[in-house]
């Protein structure tokens, strides 16, 4: 019995990712995402060519890569949202192949969006309020009779309340969603996600836009989450957040994985640093903007020009 | 000209079968774009198939009042279920392109010279009514001062205002619970909905059988209460009457469809009323201005600028909160 809950502990989460290897698409001891072969192309751009992936359970994930890379639409495919081209793929060893999202998000795999989708009105708490699964009221029968539904209506308020307290949005609870800012927003899809009491949860850009005194109580949650048990795969740009929280790091590059590894490693790597990351892996990325990459540029040919 | 008069007119409108007809399809335009976002432009085809529901059932194929009744209340049900299959996975205006040509094909159907033996041609039907009248249990007519109805009509109105009644009530207890939550939840994002795990298709195909079938009771109530069916009744004009009317009183609230189509058949009877009086023979508009004709036309004109300028200063309609409408979308 103790064997085996060391044996257990030894293998989930982030312990259970040392010494993994660090070739793309290595193998996890114990992954609760498997996917193969997953190809999705719009017209002629193939914006994702993903041969294997595995998502160690109970660690954080992050999932990195310049714009474009195709991020988004492989969380877009995981979760049922866009059908790839070819591919099969598995949530605790189930496929999801063809999986309505509704079904994918029953499962376990809850996710949010890169441009948030709050219930602008709606209020805060509604938002809340509509995560909880198995609500007896969202039958058409039994919602005219509150008296059925309302003491479970009772638990999950509490439940949201508490979540939104998480998230210091309980001063926002009745303001229609639609009048937060930004980076509310994103609290609150991240906490109505949570709501749903997932397995797995799915970021996608949770930091764009939050304020930077907020960024850090955040990184706070989300460490929590996996303290919970929960796995969590995310999508940032952030590199202080990447480093600072993930336990592991994939690399996508127009559509493929390119490398992954721990956070110190990845940064480290030559395949990572050319594919993405160029001179500027020390800067926050986010941070890079046209102008200073332009100038960098005209400042080398100019160089060039000199040596000539 | 008589002030009375014209109050008299609008107020018989106001209260009147019309008012309650189009109360009851407003109230179901209301589920489907008030609280869910569907765009229903064919809520004529699911009056129309209430009321020929009960119609058929009685007088083409002799079925008991009562099927005729229960009828009624299916055939909108199984017309939710045909359109709502093939459109509500896709985009928004597709249910809208298929509504209204479903709609006016339903017309066409019903008039139409070559079933004319089921559904009686352009004259439509009548005869079916008998139990509904037989059933009335007043004596006589009610006379409230400025405005009287016959004992026929006093027994519709009372029916029809209760069946207006109850709708609200079923609207209210619906729209507060949980169930309401999600519709209004997919008319805001239904991607959202869909990542927390609710069937989005299912909440829509049953906003849209409900709607649909409060809709075929306004049907059901026009039959009992003109006591025939006609297929020139149910236009797209229906459609967008009952669209004028919600809002007029606010969508997404419980009481604005029917606070909007009294407002509307009492707007449209006032200005008719006071129209006619003002123009033509000892009217105080010249007929250089305004002729006869033109006067009893002129109502819509006014109605329709009436419920722009409405749309442009109160966009919510009378009972709507501001709150919601100042949020934008994103
Ligand atoms: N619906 C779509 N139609 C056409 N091209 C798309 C669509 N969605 C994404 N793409 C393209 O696929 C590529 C990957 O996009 P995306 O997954 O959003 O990247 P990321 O999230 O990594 O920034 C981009 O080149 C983008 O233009
Ligand atoms: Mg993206």
């Amino acid at each position: 019995m103790d064997a085996e809950m060391t044996e257990q502990t030894s293998t989930t989460g982030p312990a259970g990712l040392v010494g993994v290897s660090t070739e793309p698409g290595s193998k996890k001891p114990d992954p609760i995402v498997v996917a193969d072969n997953i190809t999705r192309t719009f017209g002629g751009l193939t914006a994702v060519d993903v041969d294997h992936v595995e998502i160690q359970r109970g660690a954080i994930t992050a999932l990195i890569g310049p714009n474009g890379a195709g991020k988004t639409t492989f969380f877009n495919l995981l979760t049922g949202f866009d059908q790839p081209n070819s591919g099969s793929w598995t949530l605790d060893g189930k496929s999801l192949k063809g999986v309505a999202p509704y079904k994918v998000a029953r499962l376990g795999m809850v996710r949010t969006f890169q441009l948030t989708k709050v219930l602008a009105k709606l209020t805060v708490i509604e938002n809340m309020r509509l995560g909880a699964t198995g609500q007896k009221g969202e039958r058409f029968w039994a919602a005219p009779f509150k008296f059925l539904w309302g003491k479970q209506e009772d638990e999950v308020t509490k439940k949201a309340d508490e979540l939104l307290a998480r998230f210091l949005l309980d001063k926002k609870r009745e303001d229609f969603a639609g009048s937060l800012s930004g980076g509310q927003r994103k609290l609150l899809e991240m906490a109505r996600a949570l709501m749903v009491d997932p397995e797995l949860v799915m970021l996608d850009e949770p930091m764009a836009g939050v304020n930077p005194a907020l960024k850090q109580s955040l990184l706070g949650h989300v460490k929590s989450l996996r303290d919970e048990g929960r796995t969590v795969l995310f999508v940032e740009h952030d590199m202080d957040m990447v480093r600072d929280i993930s336990d592991w790091v994939v690399v996508m590059a127009q559509g493929k994985i390119v490398a992954e590894g721990t956070p110190e490693s990845v940064m480290a790597d030559q395949r990572v640093i050319d594919a993405y990351l160029g001179a500027h892996h020390d800067t926050d990325l986010s941070e890079l903007d046209e102008e200073r990459l332009e100038a960098e540029v005209e400042a080398e040919i100019a160089q060039e020009e000199d040596a000539k | 000209m008589d002030i009375l008069d014209i109050l008299r007119a609008a107020l018989q409108q106001a209260l009147g079968p019309q008012a309650i007809v189009f109360a009851l399809a407003a109230i179901g335009l209301n589920i489907h774009f008030g609280y869910t976002g569907l765009l229903n432009f064919g809520q004529a085809g699911f009056v129309a198939v209430g009321a020929y529901g009960l119609a058929v059932s009685v007088v083409t194929f002799g079925a008991p009042f009562w099927l005729g009744i229960v009828m009624s209340l299916v055939a909108p049900l199984v017309l939710a279920v045909i359109l709502g299959v093939p459109t509500l996975r896709l985009r928004a205006d597709y249910l809208a392109i298929v509504t209204i040509a479903a709609a006016e094909v339903l017309r066409f159907v019903f008039g139409s010279v070559e079933m004319k033996d089921t559904f009686g041609g352009s004259n439509g039907l009548n005869g079916f009514a008998r139990p509904f009248q037989q059933a009335n249990p007043y004596s006589s007519g009610i006379d409230l001062g400025i405005i009287s109805f016959g004992r026929n009509d006093l027994w519709s109105l009372t029916v029809g205002w209760i069946l207006v009644a109850l709708c609200c009530v079923l609207v209210w207890a619906l729209m507060r619970s949980p169930w309401g939550r999600v519709l209004r939840s997919i008319r805001e994002d239904e991607d959202a909905v869909r990542s927390l795990g609710k069937n989005v298709f299912a909440y829509k195909m049953q906003a849209l059988a409900l709607g649909g079938v409060i809709g075929g009771l306004g049907g059901m109530f026009l039959a009992l209460k003109q006591a025939s069916v006609v297929p020139s009744d149910y236009s797209t004009l229906m459609t967008f009457y009952a669209f004028a009317a919600l809002l007029l009183g606010g969508a997404a609230r419980v009481m604005g469809p029917v606070i909007g189509s009294i407002l509307f058949w009492f707007l449209i009877a006032g200005l008719g009323s006071f129209f006619s009086q003002s123009a033509g023979e000892g009217g105080w508009i010249p007929s250089v201005i305004m002729t006869d004709t033109q006067a009893s036309v002129i109502r819509y004109i006014v109605l329709g600028l009436a419920i722009m300028l409405l749309m442009i200063f109160r966009p919510q309609g009378i009972f709507g909160d501001r709150r919601e409408i100042a949020i934008d979308g994103r």
